[in-house]
């Protein structure tokens, strides 16, 4: 690790205006930046840290829709009621990221800022249509939100604040485990709302996480695991590495949205 | 029923509540008055000459005593092996020099080419990034096929790349081949014995001292043999005395063999403490863990098992491949040959074997000893050959290892040792009803059910532990003796200090060996202190691997209370004014045979410290013996397992649903503990089998650098363990009856399961994947036979 500057703001006024340091970084829960940060592959000059502000934490639900503050806790999600009623696919993969010290550091927001690839939480931010609030007093749909690997709309200095998720009729997430690493090899979310079925990858995709379209098309006539029985997500965008070649992820793309379907019920 | 105190107690491990409670004392816990700290700086290349090295700027950074390279070490030696294996020619192995700070080549990413000493930890790291060092990549030699084909070599002396190239025994390779020719049936199987990291909990770590008063030098390390590296690097690489060295090895958090080994940074913290005249301090963090910590396994392998129409193994024979790393390890010669070699008969009577290894130099880290060591590689070879040749002759697998079972004992193998004792179909017997092997056809129709396909795994091992009678290894090559030593001190007032050569670092040393003592003098547990893992406490010792502590060092504490009881005896008698013959010593107490009279051990303790009425013309006072234990055979641990798993064919995941293990460990001290070591084991071994491994690219580059990517089992890996050890044979040869335990579960697990799997798989016709049977390698295996099984 390289000497920094530590910052701790009371409100988020304070926490953006810190921001326009040179080199700040924001930190959340900190479960991917501390370990980059011990192995020196990042060098901020100031940590700004995001943890003692109330503002961005808890779960409320407002009508059709979640609205879950960026510095809330995995675990937090995990075992709220209002998530777990409103959409416990959503609590059911914020209590499977990682294990009991990671779930008890890492937030929402920390993991879609951050958008790494084989991140559970992007997938059912952009399954779901999720709208991700910034300090910016934008509000980004994630379709637009989530460019690429490690990339998002955010701009420098600007803090994801708080994500609201539309509620679906249905919803599930499918996880297979990178053997070591425990981030997902392949995750798949497939979310039923009554416009439509929206399906996205995790783990997967060389561009990030994705939503598959031609999945989506034959779910939204047809919500039925016989809808995407034979379906081959396109190999060629694929990441292939020592844990999996690009056909093993595209069979596993199409079994896990079969399977999710399925426990759509 | 059970016991509550001595042998057989399944007394609660002392030393827990130290390493539960936080207060155990680890190398990096202690800091030394004035300490500096060592950063090394590695190579990132696997193979590269170094053209030059400016340290100008990284020795004018804050806090820099001192930067280091080759120049400060030309006069030192280069870090010892400790074993020479001869090759088929009856030429010494290849053996080039493995020095502390790289010299002029780098030969594995992980290399040190510099070290900075500097004030603190952070001001050693930040310099190390002004070190410029002119390296000029060269082609680098990983893959072992490639290896010996001709090209590139790693070092000059070897330009083949090996080692050595040995035939074990010589003299049957004729008769096994004749033997193969003519066989009703061959059965033939090319394997890979996968690549590992040992990734103990605690990382290395190491503090040189120096006291420069009376020229004293002290090396603190995370060492399972502190009496080994006084030893190897006070005589071979620094030239310092033994009277002048104290080692001392503290707690150690785990070893699994990878701290067996004399690593450079020793040598290094040892040095400059006394250039520097400060204690230096190196800790390890784990990514230099993985590029440092000599790694395990490593076998490419072919196998061919010869059979007669009734199954019965005519002859083996095999040819392996082993990776030895870029430099000699300590004991990294001997594992493919004398640990490996030697256990290639298994459990069975295979009249004819024969096996060539050739030992190969590679752009890798440093591979040695790993659980097991050897032996896991024989068992995996052997077992995985058995397999496959009951699916090939339509025979049960169960019934062709009984065809073949050795049953008579003692057993001459036909590679060199020979078993004392054992029960090869009492332990499959015990296994196959723990497992419910009757019901498993009813439950692999409840998995087909549900779209899964189940598979049954048998395995059986034999171990060569309690490692070893010197006479024997001197002849096979070791550079040492490997007895042990133990001092028994009885203290005045009757309490024990025992000192012993053995090192726990995880094993419970402190409690098993106290229920020995106490189970011998009938005196309670608690009165009773383990010492071991310092050379200026402990007399000598050679330390803890092979599954030896309680075989040898526990033996070498029986023969020092044996002493001390019979010279308490004496004691006792002329107390008692009676013949020493008429003594009898029980429970703690001394009587003269036939009366009333006796004396407490409190008693007679004192006496040996305070002589008032004492034999003193012919007894010495004081009550203190040490005892040097040399095994006369090695000890042969055996044991069938049995495993059973769940394979998902959409996604090739292999959910292991249960494991049964009857193990053969000869007597049991503390079952508690044994009990806990399988459980280790298993889960190493089934680590193994199922997730672990260590992956070099085509340049060196190692990509399982990290828990990121080298996958490490969890306890939601691995079911709920049943575990046996009823199906006891003593071994006849130590006094405690005792084999060993430590390594078991790492030997026979991994190919349980690998025959579970491809139990599972059996209708794509699917005869081998080698490990780790990741679900990727499960599913390509499947979809690559999903066409043929279609087609049938």
């Amino acid at each position: 690790m390289y000497n920094f500057d530590y910052l701790r703001p009371a409100s988020l006024a304070e926490a953006v205006e810190a921001m326009k340091g040179e080199d700040a970084q924001a930190i959340s829960g900190g479960q991917t930046l501390i370990p980059t940060l011990k192995a020196r592959l990042a060098s901020p000059s100031v940590l700004v840290d995001l943890s003692g502000l109330a503002e961005l934490k808890g779960v409320s639900r407002e009508g059709d829709k979640l609205a879950i503050g960026a510095a809330t806790r995995h675990a937090d999600v995990a075992g709220s009621e209002a998530v777990r009623s409103a959409i416990p696919a959503l609590a059911a993969l914020a209590g499977n990221i990682g294990d009991p010290a990671v779930r008890n550091r890492g937030t929402l927001g920390g993991s879609v800022a951050n958008n790494d690839p084989a991140a559970c939480y992007p997938s059912a931010a952009l399954a779901l249509g999720a709208t991700i609030h910034t300090s910016a007093g934008r509000a980004i749909a994630a379709d637009d939100f989530f460019l690429g690997m490690f990339e998002t709309a955010l701009e420098e200095g600007e803090l994801v604040t708080r994500v609201d998720f539309p509620i679906p009729t249905a919803a599930n997430y499918q996880k297979f485990e990178q053997p070591a690493s425990r981030f997902a090899l392949v995750g798949v979310f497939v979310a039923r709302f009554p416009g439509g079925a929206r399906v996205a990858i995790t783990g997967a995709c060389e561009g990030g996480v994705s939503r598959w379209d031609a999945a989506e098309a034959a779910l939204s006539s047809d919500f039925s695991a016989g809808a995407v029985t034979g379906m081959a997500f396109p190999a060629d965008a694929l990441i292939g590495d020592i844990h999996g070649t690009p056909a093993y992820r595209a069979n596993l793309i199409g079994v896990l949205t079969r399977r999710a379907v399925q426990a759509c019920g | 029923m059970a016991k509550d105190f001595g042998i057989g107690a399944s007394s609660k491990r002392r030393e827990d509540k130290r390493f539960l409670t936080g207060t155990g004392r680890y190398t990096d816990d202690m800091n030394k008055p004035g300490q500096a700290y060592v950063h090394f700086l590695r190579s990132d290349m696997a193979s590269g000459r170094i053209n030059g090295i400016d340290i100008a700027a990284a020795e004018a950074a804050p806090g820099v005593i001192k930067v280091f390279t080759s120049r400060d070490f030309e006069a030192v030696g280069g870090v010892p092996c400790g074993w020479q294996v001869t090759d088929r020619h009856g030429e010494p192995m290849k053996e080039p020099k493995h020095p502390v700070l790289a010299e002029g080549f780098v030969r594995h990413v992980g290399d040190p080419i510099a070290a900075v000493v500097a004030e603190t930890r952070a001001q050693a790291r930040d310099a190390a990034e002004l070190i410029e060092v002119d390296l000029e990549e060269l082609p680098a030699v990983v893959n072992l096929r490639a290896a010996v084909s001709g090209g590139t070599a790693v070092h000059p002396e070897a330009p083949d790349n090996l080692c050595y190239d040995w035939d074990f025994p010589a003299e049957s390779k004729d008769a096994v081949d004749e033997a193969i020719r003519n066989a009703h049936h061959v059965t033939v199987l090319e394997l890979v014995n996968n690549r590992l990291v040992a990734n103990p909990m605690e990382p290395r770590a190491a503090i040189g001292e120096y006291d420069a008063a009376d020229d004293q030098h002290t090396l603190w390390t995370t060492s399972q043999n502190p009496h080994v590296i006084r030893l190897l690097m006070g005589a071979f690489v620094l030239g310092i005395p033994e009277h002048k060295l104290r080692v001392v090895a503290p707690d150690v958090g785990g070893g699994f063999g990878s701290k067996i080994y004399h690593y450079a940074e020793e040598a290094f913290v040892t040095l400059a403490a006394k250039v520097l005249n400060r204690p230096v301090k190196w800790t390890s963090d784990r990514g230099e863990a993985f590029m440092s910590d000599a790694h395990g396994r490593d076998h490419v392998c072919k196998v061919e098992l010869a059979m007669d129409a009734e199954g019965h193994f005519l002859a083996l024979r095999s040819t392996t491949l082993a990776n030895m790393g870029a430099y000699l390890s300590t004991f990294a010669p001997c594992i493919p040959t004398w640990l490996h070699g030697t256990l290639l008969a298994g459990n069975y009577k295979t009249p004819l074997i024969f096996t060539n290894v050739r030992a190969v130099f590679t752009n890798t880290v440093p591979v040695d000893a790993y659980r097991g060591a050897g032996r896991p590689e024989a068992t995996y070879l052997i077992e995985r050959t058995v397999d496959k040749a009951a699916r090939e002759m339509g025979i049960d697998p169960a019934e062709l290892r009984r065809r073949n079972f050795i049953t008579q004992f003692p057993y001459q193998t036909p590679v060199a040792v020979e078993y004392d004792s054992g029960d090869y179909n009492a332990t499959l017997d015990k296994v196959l009803e723990g497992s419910d092997r009757a019901g498993f056809e009813a439950r692999k129709a409840e998995s087909a059910s549900r779209g899964k396909l189940r598979g049954y795994g048998l395995a059986h091992y034999i171990e060569a532990c309690g490692i070893a009678p010197s006479s024997l290894v001197g002849a096979l090559g070791a550079r040492a003796g490997l007895y042990e030593a133990a001092t028994v001190r009885v203290n005045p007032t009757g309490s024990i200090s025992v000192f012993t050569g053995s090192h726990s670092h995880g094993q419970g040393h402190e409690t098993t060996f106290a229920q020995v003592v106490a189970d011998m003098l009938g005196v309670p547990e608690d009165s009773i202190d383990i010492v071991h893992g310092d050379t200026n406490r402990v007399p000598f010792g050679m330390g803890t691997y092979g599954s030896r502590s309680l075989a040898v060092g526990g033996s070498a504490i029986v023969k020092s209370v044996d002493k001390i009881v019979a010279k308490a005896k004496k004691i006792a008698a002329h107390l008692l004014e009676a013949a020493e013959s008429d003594i009898t010593f029980e429970n703690g107490q001394f009587s003269v045979q036939g009366t009333d009279k006796s004396l407490a051990w409190g008693e007679v303790c004192l006496a040996a410290y305070v002589p008032h009425k004492y034999p003193i013309e012919t007894l010495e006072p004081g009550l203190e013996e040490t005892s040097f234990y040399d095994p006369a055979n090695f000890t042969y641990p055996s044991g069938a397992y049995a495993c059973e798993v769940e394979v998902d064919p959409e996604t090739g995941k292999v959910e292991v649903l249960s494991f049964t293990a009857a193990d053969d460990f000869g007597n049991v001290v503390n079952p508690m503990i044994v009990e806990g070591q399988v459980h280790g084991g298993l889960a190493q071994g089934l680590g193994q089998a199922l997730m672990e491994g260590c992956v070099y690219d085509e340049n060196g580059q190692l990509i399982t650098a990290s828990f990121m990517d080298y996958a490490m089992p969890l306890a939601k890996d691995l079911p709920s363990f049943t575990v046996d050890n009823s199906a006891c044979t003593p071994c006849t040869h130590n006094p405690l009856g005792v084999k060993g335990c430590g390594e078991a579960g790492a030997i026979g697990s991994p190919p349980a399961l690998v025959n579970a799997v491809l139990d599972a798989l059996s209708d794509y016709g699917i005869a081998h994947i080698d490990m780790p049977l990741t679900p990727s390698k499960v599913w390509a295996a499947i979809d690559a036979a999903r066409p043929a099984a279609a087609a049938e």
